[in-house]
């Protein structure tokens, strides 16, 4: 399925990464966004309730992050193509919405514009220590996806990724920008609408006699009904049969929350999306994402010109972790520098995946502001002697 | 639900409405919530509303459990969070006539800030909060409803906090239609939830109810029935009462009637005209 043309601003655009978020959203069809004022995600719902009644679109801005998280989740129910924005402490406070969108497999997308932190930290300057929190931050077993941008024109793009990918798996997808990432203005080239696939919603075809709300497809994957079209179905964040129905077992809890879990991680190599230079002949391989990467490329650069053999990896999709490509480069690397704005967390995957194979070293940053590349050149510099 | 044809009992007419296949239900003997879906049931027949139309929206809590068990479209959501989620689908799909069904401390604590927010932009929702002046799910702790003395485990000499008076808190909010009644009154319940239902706008309805096995037993008040007797004695009707009048003290007088029935426009309402008036004026003044 193609976007809509009256959803899609196609052109040539000078935009921040949030606007473009919002473009991005609109393109894959967004029709409804509650939100909570936040810096610095803010420009993404006030670029949105400006947008809505000319695109058909809703927007409410609710009374917390609570109520925002979960009114998206009511209106994805009702039809429509839902999501939220926010930032670290709000971020916080939709944790178990995240868990209920989860659990009751509706899919929608959460935009985390990330600060400094913890806590209130740095509300206008940049961090990115909120990656593990959209990994696990809700309680209990599951898997989301989480995409993550280092560019306005991949703040657009991928937020089109974000939608299709929600539609695809039934999951909430969590789209991890940053301050940087979110404020800074570029070039934005909006496609053709008949340029842009959208996954369309897995509506059933079945009658409803023999509709069962959470019956896996062939790919793990239930179908989907909405409100009002007589199917009368139940809906529950408790543990719950095929019908839908909780059932307090261990054996629903099993059968429930392992494919919970496997429809994303069966297809982790499917979904593995990165950006790579130079690995072919790489000794140490820097490891860096969102407003990080672009710094870190220079360090790469600068790297190259001294003769050292140095590669880059970044991945799009921070969730699943791109455990294949970490995995086949430890067998041939001397090491990975992990570059993240943070005091350690996608380092932990990286390490993970090398198994011991090549040496994982991290360059961290508490957040306020970005790496220095010197700092970065520094350490590719020491690990290579 | 099968009935044969040969039969001639009476079918009860609720029967279509529930899932029966879910009986029985998690609810005490005595308890007063299967009473008020007996009256939303039938609120639901009499109204004769498109049944494919209605969904239901609950929260946490043993009132939470209602949307479980009604043969409709039915999200049994988070904790205190039945009214955004339900305000985000009747905006996504506004021919649904969306229930909320929840209990005092799912609505009023832990989701008290999106009552009053939904009350203030008038949501057309229909919030149907059944209290029982405790938690019930969790083992009977004090509530922002439990009167003055009550025991709970969590006050075990007696509450000592004020409890809302959730008609006035409605009223004052924004609510279009506030009404209170026990479990005992069930006609009336029943005529105010079809009058709920025919409203667009906030409408509210509190139904005081009975928990044997913990309110009741805690401060031996003795059974269900004896709730209920106790509601017949101690209520009174008074149709159009001014709502700051009708809080609730332990055991005393429990004023009940609809006390409130106004028109206002609804959120949606609201969002349409605004958008239609300023972009009409906008776009007439570039021309």
């Amino acid at each position: 399925m193609k976007a809509d043309p009256k959803m899609v601003l196609t052109g040539v655009h000078f935009l921040d990464g949030d606007q473009a978020c919002c473009e991005g959203a609109i393109a894959a069809g967004a029709n409804f966004v509650a939100g909570y004022p936040i810096t610095p995600s803010t420009e993404i719902v006030e670029r949105y309730a400006s947008r809505a009644p000319k695109v058909g679109g809703v927007f409410l801005q609710m009374e917390d992050e609570l109520a925002s998280s979960i009114a998206i989740q009511g209106a994805v129910w009702g039809g429509a193509k839902a999501f939220t924005v926010t930032s670290g402490p709000g971020f916080s406070l939709m944790m178990e919405h995240i868990g209920f969108a989860a659990m009751t497999e509706t899919p929608c997308v959460f935009v985390d514009v990330q600060r400094g932190g913890p806590s209130t930290g740095l509300p206008t300057l940049p961090g990115q220590a909120d990656v593990m929190q959209a990994r696990w931050g809700s309680h209990g077993d599951y898997e989301i996806i989480a995409l993550c941008p280092n560019s306005p024109q991949e703040c657009f793009d991928l937020m089109i990724d974000a939608f299709n990918l929600s539609e695809q798996y039934r999951v909430p997808v969590m789209f991890m920008m940053d301050e940087c990432v979110g404020h800074m203005t570029e070039k934005v080239v909006i496609p053709p609408a008949d340029a842009i696939d959208v996954f369309p919603r897995r509506y059933t075809s079945l009658p409803p006699e023999e509709y069962f709300p959470y019956r896996p497809g062939p790919d793990g994957i239930p179908e989907m009904v909405k409100a009002g079209d007589g199917y009368h179905f139940h809906i529950t964040g408790l543990t719950h049969d095929e019908q839908g129905y909780p059932a307090m077992t261990w054996q629903e809890q099993e059968k429930l929350v392992r494919r919970l879990v496997e429809k994303i991680r069966l297809n982790g190599e499917r979904l593995e999306r990165n950006e790579t230079h130079g690995l072919e002949d790489a000794e140490i391989v820097i490891v860096a994402y969102g407003i990080s990467s672009r710094v870190a490329l220079h360090a790469v650069q600068m790297a190259r010109e001294q003769g050292l053999k140095v590669g880059f990896l970044r991945p799009l999709m921070l969730w699943p972790f791109p455990e294949k490509t970490v995995r086949e480069l430890a067998h041939r690397v001397k090491a990975f520098v992990v570059v993240e704005m943070n005091y350690g967390q996608i380092v932990y995957e990286v390490e993970r995946c090398a198994a011991g194979e090549a040496r994982t070293v991290l360059v961290p940053h508490g957040g306020g502001t970005v790496h220095d590349p010197q700092e970065i050149l520094k350490a590719i510099c020491e690990v290579a002697q | 639900m099968s009935t044969s044809s040969t039969s001639a009992l009476p079918t009860n007419p609720v029967i279509p409405i529930l899932r029966t296949e879910r009986m029985p239900h998690i609810w005490c003997p005595g308890c007063g919530i299967g009473t008020t879906v007996n009256c939303f049931a039938r609120a639901l027949v009499e109204s004769k509303l498109p049944l494919d139309k209605v969904a239901v929206v609950s929260g946490i809590g043993c009132t939470g459990r209602v949307a479980g068990y009604v043969k409709l479209d039915s999200f049994h959501t988070t904790h205190g969070r039945a009214i955004p989620f339900a305000t985000g689908l009747k905006l996504a799909n506004p021919d649904l006539t969306v229930v909320v069904y929840s209990g005092d401390g799912d609505l009023i604590a832990i989701g008290g800030n999106h009552f009053i927010h939904a009350a203030r932009r008038n949501a057309d929702l229909k919030i149907i909060c059944v209290n029982n002046f405790i938690y019930g799910m969790t083992g009977g702790q004090v509530a922002p409803t439990t009167p003055v003395g009550a025991l709970a485990t969590t006050s075990p000499y007696g509450s000592y906090e004020r409890p809302f008076n959730l008609p006035y808190l409605a009223e004052s909010s924004g609510a279009v239609y506030v009404a209170r009644w026990t479990a005992f009154h069930v006609r009336h319940i029943t005529r105010s939830m079809v009058k709920a239902f025919s409203k667009k706008g906030f409408a509210f309805i509190e139904i005081i109810a009975p928990c044997p096995t913990l309110y009741q037993r805690r401060n031996r008040l003795g059974t269900g029935l004896e709730a209920m007797q106790f509601y017949k004695q101690k209520s009174v009707i008074k149709n159009g009462a001014s709502t700051k009048d009708v809080e609730i003290s332990f055991q005393g007088e429990i004023v009940v009637g609809e006390f409130v029935n106004i028109e206002r426009p609804t959120l949606r309402q609201a969002m349409d005209l605004q958008l239609q008036r300023t972009l009409a004026s906008r776009s007439a003044t570039r021309k």
